[in-house]
């Protein structure tokens, strides 16, 4: 295995892995802060460096459409995108995994309108969470790479047959310069092998129907099924990401632990934020505070149970999400990470915290007054909030 | 161009048993379509009752691939499959003299209205596939509400007859000559009373490189309140009032196919259609002049391109 260090910045690495993948057909339309990805990955198609048919469609409907249309023709379909993007995807979103087909799909993270806004939140993932996609989410540059990388093989992998999202924040890491390591084009090649199809269209000596309509007597089995897909796509994530690991040194799991085995309180946090609070579990660390955190990668399928377990030893976490869900017990994540919780003896107090919207930084002594709270909740068994805004004028 | 008793010799893509009403324009246009097709199809099908007729889980009516994936992208779902063949074919991965024809089928609601914008971009890419609008005037597998392609005062269940309504309000949109503003090398109007028209249509579209429409009515005595054996005689005065000529738009040229020798009143048309009945009171008289004259001032238009060496939408 040879190293190719390179300064990139997330959205090329993205390109670049979808170029070494080199899918079939792409069918994809642009919205910031996606847009480059596909900007880049047209150059690589206009150049002949690889083999894809780029299809420039008219909107994301139609771009999630023609990807169904061409993977149920019988190849690997890629396309990337952001918010309204993923918004007017929707309907389609449904379709594609209620079908059974394996579509990758980048999603830089960005906030939903109104207010018009092109920065990073969740918001646009998580309004997908119940579409029946795998998610993933990246922390920086690498990772987005890895993810996608991996994306290929699980949502092929024949028991779970699902289309699986990869998320990373917009603009914060799809715009960042990083420092990140690129496979050799073979070493990608040989890791996701080649396509089995299974039912191609394009097998017209053996026609199939593809969509049908499925009533009060079927469709509740297939629905059924997917849940028993995502429930096999679990072990065949933790499958790839060895497989990751011990061909290129970079292991996957469904989570990062960072200082949380000794740890009293800890942050639950994904995506580009976990960097700025790894910054600060550090500083804490040197302080003498048994602090860690735990950053989920994989949202769907939800490992509630493994990570019940990496929290259940302590005494109070908070849960940072980049998203809300107004109206509701709490954010995407915090509801998710609290029901996971019930029923654990001695489970550690829980509350969430809302930050980031919009774009909005979340910076040092944002986390270090979200620390205070945790400390505090630890020493005196209450917690004074469930759920609440950070980084936000009231 | 095969005669009646060799095209009755061809195998049938869309299996009888399907739960498409009796008289059900749809099927006879889709019968006479896929009898067009010498080279595998593969097919796409935008939602609506040809779709949700055909296809009740475990059974299919299609002995070709098919696929449904929603209403209003018909046209960017076969793109996609259309995509697909042509990257493996470029990869060596399908042989290359492997002849594949796509074929998207939608219904006026899926075409006109919720579809048009999957069906002008498929159009402006320039997909190599054929796109047919079986249209029958309104959104009948929702149960009769009026759509773009509805024709003025037809009694719909959201353009209902009231006491200060008299139907739907506007005339409707003419659709093929949108699709041939893409300046696409073939659009074509086409009816299944004229089945050697229609045959030869698609025959030709499916041969034409490049993306081409045809727009073909298929009555639905359902939603037209018309009697179910009267389907394919209403299909043949759309053509004979010109309501619904036939005609075909061949890279920029136009071609009226059938010309009536006398021209037959509307009014023969719509009297057989409940769905018209009141236009037929003393008091609505101009409705039916308004549409008559509509129906008039098309057909001149027509003969007018027509008379043109090229034209450019």
């Amino acid at each position: 295995m040879s190293k190719k260090i390179v300064a990139m910045t997330g959205n090329h690495a993205v390109a670049n892995a979808m170029k070494q993948i080199n899918p079939d057909v792409c069918a994809a339309y642009p919205i910031t802060p996606s847009t480059e990805v596909m900007q880049v990955f047209a150059s690589f198609a206009a150049d002949g460096a690889v083999d894809t048919n780029l299809v420039t469609v008219e909107s994301e409907h139609s771009a999630m459409s023609a990807c169904i249309g061409a993977a149920a023709a019988g190849g690997r379909v890629m396309t990337a995108t952001s918010s309204a993007g993923l918004a007017l995807m929707w309907e389609m979103l449904y379709v594609a995994s209620g079908t059974r087909l394996p579509i990758v799909m980048q999603v830089v993270n960005r906030a939903l309108s109104a207010p018009i806004n092109i920065h990073c939140d969740h918001s646009d993932s998580m309004g997908a969470r119940d579409a029946s996609w795998i998610q993933l989410y990246a922390e920086n540059a690498q990772e987005a790479y890895d993810n996608i990388i991996q994306a290929v093989l699980i949502s092929e992998e024949m028991d779970v047959r699902l289309p699986i999202m990869t998320c990373m924040d917009g603009f914060i890491i799809s715009h960042s310069i990083e420092k990140m390591e690129l496979l050799d084009d073979n070493e990608v090649k040989a890791f996701i092998g080649d396509y089995k199809p299974h039912f191609p269209m394009l097998d017209v000596e053996n026609p199939v129907t593809y969509g049908p309509i499925a009533l009060q007597n079927f469709y509740i089995e297939m629905k059924r099924q997917q849940v028993d897909a995502m429930e096999s796509a679990k072990q065949v994530i933790l499958d790839v990401g060895k497989k990751f690991g011990d061909s290129f040194g970079r292991h996957y799991g469904f989570f990062e632990e960072y200082m949380l085995e000794d740890a009293e309180v800890a942050f639950v946090v994904m995506s580009s934020a976990a960097g700025t609070v790894k910054a600060v579990v550090n500083e804490l660390r040197e302080k003498g505070h048994k602090v860690g955190l735990l950053k989920p990668r994989m949202f769907r399928p939800f490992p509630a149970e493994e990570m019940a377990n990496a929290l259940k030893h302590l005494k109070a976490l908070v849960v940072m999400d980049r998203s809300d869900s107004f109206g509701s017990a709490g954010g995407p994540l915090f509801t998710e990470v609290r029901s996971a919780l019930y029923g654990v003896e001695n489970a550690p107090l829980a509350f969430g915290k809302v930050f980031g919207l919009g774009g909005r930084d979340l910076e040092v002594h944002h986390v270090e007054e979200l620390f205070k709270e945790l400390d505090k909740a630890s020493k005196t068994g209450t917690i004074d909030k469930v759920t609440d805004y950070i980084t936000v004028r009231v | 161009m095969a005669n009646l008793k060799e095209l009755s010799h061809k195998p049938e893509h869309l299996a009888g048993g399907h739960r498409l009403c009796a008289g059900c324009g749809a099927p006879i246009v889709v019968r006479q379509v896929l009898m067009a097709a010498d080279d595998p199809v593969v097919i796409s099908n935008a939602t609506g009752c040809l779709e949700v007729g055909t296809s009740i889980y475990p059974f299919t009516s299609w002995r070709v691939p098919w696929i449904h994936s929603a209403f209003e992208n018909s046209a960017a779902t076969i793109s996609g499959v259309e995509a697909m063949y042509q990257s493996l074919r470029a990869q060596g991965k399908i042989p290359a003299d492997k002849k594949i024809k796509f074929i998207a089928f939608g219904g006026d609601g899926g075409t006109y209205d919720i579809g048009l914008q999957s069906l002008s971009g498929a159009l402006e890419r320039g997909h190599d596939f054929v796109y047919i609008c079986y249209d029958n005037g309104a959104y009948m597998n929702t149960g009769i509400q009026r759509s773009s392609s509805t024709p003025l005062g037809a009694n719909t269940t959201t353009t209902p007859v009231g006491k200060v309504k008299q139907g739907k309000e506007q005339q409707r949109k003419d659709l093929a000559v949108i699709a041939a503003a893409h300046d696409i090398p073939y659009v074509a109007q086409a009816s299944p009373a004229y089945w050697k028209d229609l045959i030869r249509k698609v025959k030709k579209a499916l041969e034409t490189p490049g993306a081409c429409f045809l727009n073909i009515t298929a009555p639905c005595h359902r939603g037209w309140r018309s009697k179910p054996e009267e389907t394919v005689m209403l299909a043949k005065l759309a053509v004979t009032t010109c309501y619904w000529p036939l005609y075909e738009i061949e890279n920029r040229k136009v071609k009226i196919n059938f010309k009536p020798k006398e021209k037959i009143e509307l009014t023969k048309w719509l009297e057989r259609q409940g769905r018209f009945k009141h236009l037929f009171k003393p008091e609505n008289a101009h409705i039916i002049e308004k549409l008559q004259k509509h129906v008039d001032d098309d057909w001149d238009r027509l003969q007018r391109m027509e008379k043109l060496d090229t034209i450019k939408l």
